[in-house]
C-alpha cells in the first residue's frame, strides 16, 4: 500500500518560484507520468517527493503521514536515476544489496534478495563485474534492480531511458511495465518523451513553467485536452491549430467561420462564448482527409512517407502551415494542390485564454 | 598532438637538467656525509669514504629519539587534519552556500601569513596550556598549519565526484557518515591518499615551529639538525651526516609513493 498526496506543494530558490503549488493525488499501484518540455518543474518535483529537494511550501503525504521533514533514507522510496548513479567501485552484487547492507538485513537474505532481483532483470552473470564493465542497457537494469531489492513503497524514475538507444528504450518500456505488473508497487515516472508517457502511464501529469496543466488518462488528455498547451503537447505529430470566429453559439454546438470562410459546427458548449469573439479550433493531423469536394483548398509543402503512414505538410490560405495524416501509402507529391475535409466531430475549440470548451460527448476510450 | 622528435629531445634535455639542478644538493649532502671534515671543508670529488661523522653524530644525540618524534608528530598532525578536513571538504563540495568560495579563499589567504607573526600569541597560548614541547602541541600545530591545504585538495577530489551518486545512497538509506564512508571515502580514496602523503611531507620538513615550540622532549628530526648546526656549524660532514638521516626516511617514502603523488596532485587536470 501506498499512497501519495501533494497538497499546495511549492519550491522556490531564493525568490524563483520553480513549483508553483501542485495538487496532486497518486493512488496505489497507479503508473504515473510527470511530463513537461524540458524547465518546467517535472523532475524537481519528483526530487521534492523523493526527499532529495526541500519543500519550500505545502505538504507531502505518503500513507496519509506528513513526511516534509522525513530525510530521503526515512521515506521507503526508490529512486531510478537518469545517470543510473551506480556506485562505480562496488560490484552489480553490491550495488543492488547497499540498500539491505544499510539496513542490516543479514547476509543470506540479502543474497536471496539480490539473486531473485538479479534472476528477474537477467543480470545474473554479471553479478561479480563493476559498472564499468557493463553496457549502457545493462547498467540500466542494475539501477532498477537496486530499486526492486529494497521492495520500496513506491518507485521514483527520473528519465530513466533518455540514455539509452530508440531500440532498447522500446525495450525496457515494455519491461518497465511488466516490471509494474508483477511488482503491484506504486510507480512515478518522469518524462519529456511524450511516447513513453502515452504508453506507460495509468495517469499523466502534465506539468508546465512549476504548474500542472492537466491530469488525466493518456487518452483522455489526447481526446480532451482542457486547454492549447495539453492539446499542443500530447500527440505527434502536433496538432494542427487554426484561427477561427464563433459564429452561431449553443449548448451542444458552436458553428464557427475559417479564415477562408467556411463553416463548421463543432460539437462543444458555448459557455461564455458570444458570437464574433475570437477562438482556436484544434484538429489532430488525422482528423484531416484529402476529399475532392472537401472545403479548404491547401498547397502540399512536403510528403513525409513512413509507409504504414504519409504525413502531409500543407499550406492552408491565410499562410496556414497544417499537417496531414493518412493511413497507408498516398500518391499525393509535393506542389501539388489539394482539398482536404475537416471531420467536426475530432474538433477542439479553445477560447482566447487557451482553454477547452467542453465537449459533450466523452470519447468512448477515455474513462 | 604529437610532438616532433626535437620537440621531444628539447623536453628530455630540459626535463633532466631541472631534475640535476634540484637533486644536486641533495646529492652533495650525502656526498659530504661521508667525508671527512678536511675534505668537506675544501670541496674535492675524490675523496676516501668514511663513516666517521656519522659515529659521531650517533654519539652525540640520540637519533633514534628525535625520529620517533618525526614520525609521531608527522602522522599525528596528518590524520588530525584529516579528520577536521574531510567533514569540511564533504559539506562544501556537496552543500555549498553563497559563502562557500570566500571560505575556502580565506582559509588560503592564511597560508600567505608569515608564521613569526603570530609566533609570540602561539608560543604564550601553548605556555599557559602547558602545551611547550609536548607532542601533542606539535601534533595540533601541525594540523592547524595544514588543514587549508588538506581542504583545498580534498575539496577538488571531491568535486569530482557526481551528486548522483551520493543522492543515491541516501535513497537506499545512507546517512551522512554512511555516505562518507562507504561511498566518497572508497570513490576519492587515491585523491585522500596523496593529500595524506603530501601533508606528511610537510610535517616532517616543517621546522619553524618545531625549532620554537620544542626543545628535548618532543624535538623532531628538523631540531636534531639544527642541534648540529648551532655550535658546530663549520663541521660540515657532521651536519650533513646528520640531515642526511633526517631526510632519509621521507625520501624514501616519497620515492616509494611519488606515483600515488603525482597522480593525486594532477588529478583533475589530465582526464
Amino acid at each position: 500500500m501506498a499512497t501519495l498526496t501533494l497538497r499546495d506543494l511549492r519550491k522556490s530558490y531564493g525568490s524563483f518560484e520553480v513549483i508553483k503549488g501542485v495538487d496532486l493525488a497518486i493512488a496505489d499501484r497507479e503508473f504515473v507520468v510527470f511530463v513537461g518540455p524540458s524547465g518546467c518543474g517535472k523532475s524537481t518535483l519528483l526530487r521534492m517527493i523523493a526527499g532529495l529537494e526541500e519543500i519550500t511550501a505545502g505538504e507531502l503525504d505518503i500513507d496519509g503521514k506528513v513526511v516534509n521533514r522525513v530525510g530521503p533514507a526515512d521515506r521507503g522510496l526508490a529512486m531510478v536515476f537518469q545517470s543510473y548513479a551506480l556506485y562505480p567501485h562496488m560490484t552489480v552484487r553490491q550495488n543492488m544489496g547497499f540498500a539491505l547492507r544499510l539496513a542490516r538485513v543479514p547476509k543470506a537474505e540479502r543474497d536471496r534478495k539480490v539473486n531473485e532481483a538479479a534472476r528477474v532483470l537477467q543480470l545474473e552473470p554479471y553479478l561479480d563485474r563493476r559498472p564499468k564493465d557493463l553496457s549502457g542497457g545493462q547498467r540500466q537494469r542494475v539501477a532498477i534492480g537496486r530499486a526492486i531489492v529494497r521492495q520500496p513503497k513506491v518507485f521514483l524514475f527520473d528519465e530513466p531511458l533518455s540514455n539509452l538507444d530508440a531500440a532498447l528504450r522500446g525495450q525496457m518500456r515494455m519491461e518497465l511495465l511488466r516490471l509494474h505488473e508483477a511488482l503491484k508497487a506504486t510507480m512515478i515516472y518522469v518524462t519529456h518523451d511524450q511516447i513513453e508517457a502515452m504508453t506507460m502511464a495509468d495517469k499523466i501529469v502534465v506539468l508546465q513553467a512549476g504548474r500542472v496543466e492537466q491530469v488525466g488518462s493518456p487518452l483522455d488528455l489526447y481526446h480532451h485536452p482542457a486547454n492549447l498547451f495539453v492539446a499542443g503537447f500530447i500527440g505527434s505529430p502536433r496538432m494542427n491549430m487554426m484561427p477561427v470566429t464563433a459564429a452561431v453559439v449553443g449548448d451542444a454546438a458552436v458553428t464557427v467561420g475559417l479564415v477562408s470562410g467556411q463553416q463548421i459546427a463543432v460539437p462543444a458548449s458555448g459557455g461564455a462564448t458570444r458570437p464574433g469573439d475570437a477562438l482556436t479550433l484544434g484538429i489532430r493531423p488525422e482528423g484531416l482527409h484529402i476529399d475532392p469536394a472537401g472545403p479548404i483548398l491547401v498547397t502540399v509543402s512536403l510528403v513525409e512517407r513512413l509507409g504504414g503512414l504519409t504525413l502531409l505538410h500543407v499550406k492552408a490560405a491565410g499562410d496556414q502551415d497544417l499537417t496531414v495524416q493518412i493511413e497507408g501509402g498516398d500518391p499525393t507529391r509535393a506542389h501539388e494542390q489539394i482539398r482536404l475535409a475537416i471531420d467536426p466531430a475530432a474538433c477542439h475549440l479553445f477560447d482566447k485564454a487557451g482553454q477547452a470548451l467542453p465537449r459533450p460527448a466523452r470519447h468512448t476510450l477515455a474513462a | 598532438m604529437r610532438a616532433s622528435p626535437l620537440q621531444r629531445l628539447f623536453a628530455a634535455a630540459l626535463g633532466w637538467t631541472v631534475a640535476l639542478v634540484l637533486f644536486f644538493p641533495i646529492f652533495w649532502m650525502v656526498l659530504t656525509s661521508f667525508k671527512s671534515e678536511g675534505d668537506a671543508i675544501a670541496p674535492r670529488l675524490l675523496f676516501s669514504p668514511t663513516f666517521e661523522s656519522y659515529r659521531d653524530v650517533f654519539a652525540r644525540a640520540d637519533y633514534v629519539a628525535f625520529a620517533l618524534n618525526s614520525v609521531v608528530i608527522s602522522v599525528g598532525g596528518t590524520v588530525l587534519a584529516l579528520l577536521f578536513a574531510i567533514p569540511a571538504a564533504y559539506s562544501m563540495a556537496f552543500h555549498p552556500t553563497d559563502r562557500t568560495r570566500g571560505t575556502l579563499l580565506w582559509m588560503l589567504s592564511t597560508k600567505m601569513l608569515p608564521p613569526v607573526g603570530v609566533l609570540v600569541p602561539i608560543y604564550l597560548l601553548f605556555r599557559s596550556a602547558g602545551l611547550l614541547d609536548t607532542r601533542t602541541g606539535l601534533v595540533a600545530i601541525y594540523a592547524l598549519m595544514n588543514l587549508p591545504i588538506v581542504v583545498w585538495m580534498l575539496f577538488t577530489f571531491y568535486k569530482e565526484v557526481p551528486n548522483e551518486i551520493l543522492e543515491a545512497g541516501r535513497m537506499d538509506g545512507a546517512r551522512t557518515l554512511t555516505e562518507v564512508w562507504f561511498l566518497l571515502l572508497p570513490l576519492t580514496l587515491p585523491g585522500v591518499a596523496s593529500t595524506g602523503l603530501l601533508s606528511l611531507i610537510l610535517c616532517w620538513n616543517e621546522a619553524f615551529w618545531s625549532l620554537n615550540l620544542t626543545s628535548a622532549g618532543a624535538a623532531p628530526l628538523t631540531a636534531f639538525i639544527a642541534s648540529f648546526s648551532s655550535p658546530e656549524g663549520l663541521f660540515f660532514a657532521k651536519l650533513s651526516a646528520a640531515s642526511t638521516m633526517a631526510v632519509a626516511p621521507i625520501l624514501v617514502f616519497g620515492w616509494f609513493s611519488q606515483r600515488q603523488l603525482v597522480q593525486g596532485l594532477t588529478f583533475g587536470a589530465v582526464k
